[in-house]
Order: structure tokens, then sequence, then C-alpha cells
């Protein structure tokens, strides 16, 4: 369904005065208010922000698994109005069911989705070697390494194809080892697979290396949000002059530098 | 876990050549025969030593042989009983009355029990009344359920029923609500209907617990079984171990008891193999 010629308008997600407030305690809690956003088809976004600003909202509103209190997200120019089968979402934690195999779990989302079986392993064998864990398809669960379950979670989501894919500190949880093994990953993927992807990340690196642009959530609830566009090739090297002023200017915006 | 059971995750986890030759020579320490005897003994020695002192306490006279009768007259009985075929109808008749109320229970419990743990409503309506029920003894109702349903086959069934039913649909329900909402959350991205994800997640993620609930119902049944069987029974193992008594037939007795420990043993083991059949992703500890 990638192949489509009208590919190159597809993935597009448009954020309009958006607003969600929790209640805490009895006391309304605006987490985003007046929210705009414009994501670019195939754009890798990430987006930072303080501890509570509201990033894991932004991205389950955009999931759908969570309602806005006020205006509208729109995809490919169509209002949403929960998840949708055009949206994948990777977590902090893999979440996989531990009575499936890696191959069961892959396939899962596809089989959800109404696929027969055997093709739905058939696509999932696919993206099982794509993240690099082809010989673990019969595997369970708790035999897999936090890294290999983390690759599992994503697998399952490419599968169903999607074309956003949106993470939550995918990577959070993971040695730093690992990280930069699935980020170097996750940009071949995201080329490969010509996905629209929205990545949350508390680690400034990797907003740089991941992220055509990096959005900055402001300290203060409704302040302005501020865009850093990342202007290097692929593959990135965080060792270059410009990726070092790209991870320092970031570090300015929160003060920290 | 079992030996062999680390040995398979280690080789599906841990592909690297070495480690697996180097894991192979381990196993073959532990197969050889002294250290095999060694973990018979460390796992069965205890019990084999309160065999034997039962054995030589009751020959050489440290307590009345009358009462305690030597393991081989026990032995001896128990053959005689069962090869004889004196006691095989009871054994018949206890297996009947226990089988049939708990496939009762299973059959009434664990749908209620999946429904209560899904809807919160039902829960919240029946849980007191649950409470109520399952604090009250099922041998304290026992004479209730003689009054209403006789002193013959029904209410001995039912009372077993009765008492097994709420190990069982507690287990369940609990094992429902428990079940991990990330996961659900997952299943819903995934555009999962309610039922699917009840289909696919909940009863899955459920199963371990239920198991729970029916090993903890099977103990009850034999126990309810036997109580069940002194008061008011002319035939099964219980009333056997009644009657023996009565008649001071000790070692007839003790085969009886022996019995019923064995009939316990061979159940929780059947379940044990058939929870690890289906759960093979879980722990299971016996
Ligand atoms: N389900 C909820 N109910 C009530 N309040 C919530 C809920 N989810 C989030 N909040 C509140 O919304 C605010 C933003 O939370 P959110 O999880 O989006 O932050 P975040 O930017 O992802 O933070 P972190 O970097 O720590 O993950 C927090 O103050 C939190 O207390
Ligand atoms: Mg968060």
């Amino acid at each position: 369904m990638m192949t489509l010629a009208s590919d190159n308008v597809r993935g597009q997600v448009t954020v309009r005065d958006l607003t969600k407030t929790f209640t805490i305690n009895q006391k309304a809690l605006t987490v985003l208010k007046g929210f705009n956003l414009d994501i670019r088809p195939g754009e890798c976004l990430t987006i930072v922000g303080a501890s509570g600003s509201g990033k894991t909202t932004l991205l389950r509103v955009l999931a759908g698994l969570e309602a806005a209190d006020g205006g509208d997200v729109q995809i490919d120019g169509r209002s949403i109005t929960g998840v949708g089968r055009e949206r994948a979402v990777i977590f902090q934690e893999p979440r996989l069911l531990p009575w499936l195999t890696v191959l069961g779990n892959v396939a899962f989302g596809l089989e959800v989705r109404g696929e027969p079986r055997k093709q739905a392993e058939e696509w999932a064998r696919r993206y099982i070697s794509l993240v690099g864990l082809g010989d673990f398809g019969d595997a369970y669960p708790k035999q897999l390494s936090g890294g290999m379950a983390q690759r599992v979670g994503i697998a399952r989501a490419l599968t169903v194809q999607p074309e956003i894919l949106l993470l939550d500190e995918p990577l959070g949880a993971l040695d730093a080892m690992t990280k930069i093994t699935m980020q170097e990953e996750l940009t071949r993927i995201w080329s490969e697979e010509r996905v629209t992807m929205v990545v949350v990340t508390h680690d400034l690196e990797e907003a740089v290396y991941l992220g055509d642009r990096v959005l900055v959530l402001p300290k203060e609830r409704g302040g302005a949000i501020r865009f850093l566009d990342i202007d290097l090739p692929r593959p990135r090297d965080r060792s270059e002059p410009r990726f070092v002023k790209y991870r320092e200017d970031l570090l300015r915006e929160f003060g920290l530098h | 876990m079992t030996l062999q059971n680390t040995e398979k995750a280690i080789l599906i986890g841990d592909g690297r050549r070495s480690f697996r030759r180097s894991f192979r020579a381990n196993v073959e320490i532990l197969n050889h025969p002294i250290s095999l005897v060694g973990r018979f003994l460390s796992r069965y020695g205890v019990l084999l030593g309160f065999l034997l002192l039962w054995q030589v306490a009751s020959h050489v006279g440290w307590f009345n042989s009358a009462v305690l009768p030597p393991l081989d007259t026990i032995l001896v009985a128990l053959w005689n009983g069962v090869v004889g075929g004196a006691l095989l109808d009871d054994i018949a008749i206890s297996l009947q009355r226990s089988g049939i109320a708990f496939l009762a229970a299973v059959v009434v419990a664990i749908p209620i029990g999946l429904f209560m743990g899904q809807i919160r409503a039902v829960d919240r309506a029946l849980d007191p009344i649950l409470q109520l029920f399952r604090q009250t003894s099922a041998l304290a109702l026992y004479p209730v359920f003689i009054l209403l349903l006789g002193l013959g086959e029904a209410s001995k069934v039912f009372v077993i029923f009765w008492a097994t039913l709420f190990p069982l649909l507690l287990n369940t329900t609990s094992g429902v609500k428990e079940v991990d909402p990330k996961l659900i959350e997952m299943a819903r991205v995934y555009g999962a209907s309610r039922l699917t994800v009840f289909r696919r997640v909940v009863i899955p993620a459920a199963i371990p617990s239920i198991f729970v609930g029916l090993r903890l119902s099977a103990t009850t049944a034999l126990l309810l079984l036997i109580a069940s069987e002194m008061i008011g029974a002319n035939s099964g193992i219980g009333f056997q171990v009644m009657n023996a008594q009565y008649n001071f037939q000790i070692p007839l007795m003790f085969a009886a008891i022996f019995l019923l420990a064995l009939l316990g043993l061979i159940v929780n083991y059947a379940l044990v193999l058939l929870q690890k059949r289906l759960c093979q992703w879980s722990e299971v500890s016996n």
C-alpha cells in the first residue's frame, strides 16, 4: 500500500488548535493548549521537552489513544476519531505477549486486522529479518534480551506497514551501546520503509541523530514551540562539528549550556 | 525450571558455540551416577528417612504397632484392597463424586469468572455475596444440603461442587483483572475489538491464574469428598477410612489414607503437566 502513486502525500499530520486537559485531584491540568503542528509526509520528527511537558500526551493523542478536548488532528486531510490503520505505535516497553513466539508477536498486528495467519506470518518473517532477528522466530519473549524484545516490538509495528510510526522513548530503556545500534537501525528502517516517523525522546543526541527536525516543547504550558532543522546528510556522524553544534543548540534551548 | 528447560532456553537465547559446548559439559557432569544419587537424595532423602523411621519404630515397638502398623502391613492391605478388588468400588464411587463436582465447578466457575473479571459492574454486584458464601464453610452448609437434597449422591456431589467453585471463580476473576493494561492498549492500537482483545489477550493472560484455581479446587474437592463420605455414606474411600477404624482394621484404614494421598498427588501432577503444556511461556512451579 505504500507504493501507490499518491505515495508522496501520504502520512501527513496536521494538528490544529489542540487542547488536552487532565483532571488530577479535581484540579484541571491543561497539558496542551492551542497547539499547532504540521508534520510532512515521510519526515522524521523528533520531540524533546522537559519531563511533564506533554510529549507522551501529544503522541497518545496522535495515536488516537487519548481523545482531545478541543481542536483537530488530521491525517492526510481527514480528522481522526481514534486509532487507525495508517498509524502504529512503538512504546517505551516492547509490550510483547509472553505466550506467543517472536513470530506470533510480530504477526499479531496483522492478524488482529483480519489478515489470515499464514499471510500474516509471511509478512512477519520479512520484518523479523529486517530487524535482524531472523534466527529467533521461534523464541519466546522471556528468552530475549531487552534490545531484542524492543526490536520485536518495532517489527510488529512495521509489519502492518503504517504510514505513520509513533514512537515514545523507544530506546529509553536500553544501554548506551544497544541504543546506538538501534538508532542506526531505526534510521535504516525509516529510509527503507519511507514512513513518517514521530519520535519522542529525552536524549538530545538521539533527537539530532534521528530527526529531520527537532520539536522543542516549551517549559511553561502554552508557551511557543520551537523547531530545530537538522541539515545533515545520513548516515550521520555524531562526532562531526556540525552535529555537536546542533546538540549544543538544543542544550541551550533548555538553558543548560 | 528443570535442567532440560534451562538448556533449551540457553540454546535458543544464545547461539554462541563455545557457550553451548561448555554448558553441555556441565550437564554431563550432573549426569554422572554419583551426583545423580546425590540429587535424588537431596530431594527425597527426608521423605525416605521418614518412611524408614516409621517402619523401624513400628517393628521395634517404639509405639503401639496396632495403632501405627508397619509400612509393609499397610502395603499388603493396600495391595489386597486394590488388586483383590475390595477397594475398587470405593475408588470408583469416590472418583465419580469428586470428578462430577469438579467438572461442574469448572464449567460454571470459569465462564462466570471470565465474565466477572471483564465487566466491572458484574464484579461489583456479585462480589459481596460471593465473599459471604466463600467465608461460610462448605461443611457447615452440608447439613443444609442434606436437608434439601437428601442423604444420597446429590448432596455429596453438591457440597464438593460448592467448595470447589470459589477458589476457581476467584482465581479466574483475579486473573482477568490483573491482565496488564499495557498489553490491552497495545492490541487496541492494532484495532482489536473488545472481543478480540478478550480472546487473544485476556484469556491467555489469565490461564496461569486459572490453573492456580484449578489446583486449589482439586485439593479442596478431595478434602470435601472425604468429609462428605465420613458423614452418612456407605461407600467411598472416606467411608472406608472411617469404617476400617470402626472395625479396628488399622492397616486397611492406613491403606485408604495412602490411597487418598496418592490420588491427590496424581491429580496435582496431571494438572501441573497440563499447565506446562499450555503455558510453556510462564514459569510453572510444582
Ligand atoms: N492519564 C493522565 N491522567 C492525569 N494526568 C495525566 C495523565 N497523563 C498525563 N498526565 C499529566 O500530563 C502532564 C504531561 O504528561 P506526559 O506524560 O505527556 O509528559 P512527558 O512529556 O511525556 O513527560 P516524560 O518526559 O516524563 O515522559 C503531566 O503533568 C501528567 O501529570
Ligand atoms: Mg513520556
